[in-house]
């Protein structure tokens, strides 16, 4: 799959790569509201990474269903779209809409973004905000939902299990971690929001980790994400315990990377004489 | 367009003038048709610090020895890594990207093109295309200093030249837009602008007392170049768009620059 906000809606790689291989294309985050997003600079590049503060740019959910998603429909078998808010009626209203497309197989609900002020993270980093908006969207949309979640809190595991008690089918992880860069000549922040969210093989370790103690701590499929550059990082979090993986930054380094992954995993499964990619997930030895 | 992910090699690197560097590169493949305005995004490895691909405006397009040039201005770590690379070594690429400039309607056009820095990269491949679309565009250039000025002959070759220089060591003393031949008659119909951005804001600021069109390229910076990442906005009339998708070329009234 392909990570919010790293993909567009999935024509702008279309050049690239044949998008209907993908597992599935998870759009930019939409809310219920047009948004304008943060001031430029919004993106900072740092070692083996880069911090983002775009700020869920969007056009908001009607424009989307009405002008973006009949555009899309049929790209890709899986059309997941990433929904964020601010309170949990938007999360609501927007989830509502959503459900009415029929060429959207599922939602993720972004409770993480650190990027917006009193954004969805609020709700991303107490187990009890994080269930209570799980909660109310699992009453409005009837699809497979997943959580995504944030990295910047004390116990993940413990969020995964607050979300799967309401009801979620699935949780994905990590969203960015918060970060900060600072031009030392200028004596100023890089990014005009002073933090933003770190992305790349910087944050790949954290994410690795938070995957397998996610995965250990929950019955639902975890799907894993963070700094995933190539088949080798891929195939770390599938034996760790992710049942599927997302591409973010590393599309920005290879527009091509995505189809060059799973031709790896396929190359990695053959000459280890697996029969099927089942066979290595959750199959860490220690 | 289509866009390609292609390997390019490179044929030659000469230093202009001091951390100035003209690359050219060539493909098995005949390169794919680039417009004046549009950049490539170079990826750049063997550079520690170096994560994300640099977007570079295409400076010329050779047709018949089907060659990309690239000016490079080595000022970090990726650009001088890049300008460091020995002759026929492989350089991957994503192109063509962005819009374009727009071409004038009347042949009767009198065009203005200002370069200043690095920002005179595009401005050649411009010329080359107004020229071989029966225009004559008339080239003002702006530098430091003389050794600033940068691939005068290749200019020559497709119409008049005009140079300022801050220490008058070459064309006039000053600023572009304090250019003698910004006064001479007919006066300009068309402006198209690329270099740093108080100099593009003065011909913006120019063109626009005088009411003449005019167009200029935005250097923010990019992470994904191809429109998905949302990271390289300008604040415009529309809101933040995408400098990547819908610029690099801006006309000036699409801006909200204070001028
Ligand atoms: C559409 C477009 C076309 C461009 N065309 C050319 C070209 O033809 N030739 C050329 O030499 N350069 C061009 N640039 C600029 C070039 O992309 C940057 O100089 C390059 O990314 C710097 O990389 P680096 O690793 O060498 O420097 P870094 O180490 O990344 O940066 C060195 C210093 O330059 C600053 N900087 C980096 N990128 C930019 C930027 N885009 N704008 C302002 N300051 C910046 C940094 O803040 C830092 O202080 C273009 C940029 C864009 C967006
Ligand atoms: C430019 C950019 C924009 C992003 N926008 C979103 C978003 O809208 N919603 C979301 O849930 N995650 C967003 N993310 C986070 C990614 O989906 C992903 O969780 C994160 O980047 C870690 O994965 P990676 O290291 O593979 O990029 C964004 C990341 C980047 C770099
Ligand atoms: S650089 Fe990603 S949208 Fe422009």
């Amino acid at each position: 799959m392909t990570a919010s906000g790293t993909f567009g809606y999935g024509p702008e790689f279309s050049d690239f790569i044949d998008v209907t291989r993908l597992g599935a294309v998870i759009v930019k985050g939409t809310t219920l509201n047009y948004r304008e997003g943060n001031p430029y600079p919004r993106m900072a590049e740092t070692p083996s990474g880069m911090l983002n503060a775009v700020g869920l740019q969007n056009k908001g959910v009607n424009y989307f269903a009405e002008h973006i998603y009949p555009s899309i429909k049929g790209l890709n078998d899986n059309i997941i779209v990433n929904v964020s808010g601010s309170q949990i009626e938007d999360y609501v209203a927007t989830a509502e809409k959503v459900a009415q497309l029929d060429g959207v197989t599922a939602i993720e609900l972004n409770i993480s973004c650190p990027n917006v002020k009193q954004g969805g993270m609020a709700f991303g980093v107490t187990a009890c905000g994080a269930a209570e908006v799980t909660k109310a969207v699992r009453k409005v949309y009837p699809k497979t939902l997943i959580v995504k979640l944030s990295p910047n809190v004390t116990s993940i595991s413990d969020i995964a299990k607050a979300v799967e008690a309401e009801g979620a089918d699935s949780v994905s992880l990590i969203n960015t971690i918060l970060g900060m860069a600072i031009d030392a000549e200028r004596r100023k922040p890089v990014l005009s929001t002073i933090t933003g969210g770190l992305s790349g093989p910087a944050v790949k370790p954290v994410a690795l980790r938070m995957v397998w103690q996610v995965a250990q701590a929950v019955q639902i499929p975890v799907i894993g994400l963070g700094g995933i550059m190539n088949w080798k990082d891929a195939v770390e979090f599938l034996l760790a315990g992710a049942t599927a993986i997302q591409i973010g930054t590393a599309n920005f380094i290879d527009p091509a990377v995505t189809v060059k992954i799973i031709d790896g995993i396929n190359e990695y499964l053959d000459r280890n004489n697996f029969s099927s990619v089942q066979e290595i997930i959750g199959a860490l030895e220690v | 367009m289509k866009k390609y992910i292609s390997d390019l090699r490179l044929v030659s690197t000469e230093e202009l003038s001091s951390d100035y560097f003209l690359m050219k590169f060539t493909s098995n493949e005949p390169l794919p048709e680039m417009l004046p305005g549009q950049f490539v995004e170079v990826k750049v490895d063997n550079s520690p610090t170096t994560f994300l691909r640099r977007p570079i405006s295409v400076n010329y397009v050779d047709k018949e020895t089907n060659e990309l040039w690239l000016l490079i201005h080595a000022i970090g770590d990726g650009t001088r890594v890049l300008s460091a690379l020995p002759v026929n070594s492989i350089v991957n690429m994503v192109y063509p990207l962005g819009n374009s400039f727009t071409m004038p309607e009347k042949a009767s056009e009198r065009l203005l093109l200002v370069g200043g820095g690095v920002g005179t990269a595009p401005m050649l491949y411009l010329g080359a295309q107004l020229y071989a679309h029966g225009f004559h565009p008339t080239f003002l250039l702006g530098a430091r200093t003389a050794s600033g000025i940068l691939q005068l002959e290749h200019f020559e070759r497709f119409g008049a030249v005009f140079c300022t220089t801050e220490d008058g060591t070459m064309g006039e003393k000053g600023f572009v837009t304090q250019h003698s031949v910004l006064a001479s008659q007919p006066a300009f119909s068309r402006i198209y602008s690329c270099g740093p951005k108080p100099m593009m804001m003065a011909v913006a600021s120019y063109a626009r007392k005088n009411n003449i069109p005019c167009e200029v390229s935005l250097e923010n910076t990019m992470a994904c170049g191809v429109g998905a990442c949302l990271c390289c906005v300008e604040d415009t009339q529309k809101g933040n768009v995408c400098v990547c998708t819908e610029g690099p070329v801006f006309n000036i009234n699409q801006l909200k620059w204070p001028i």
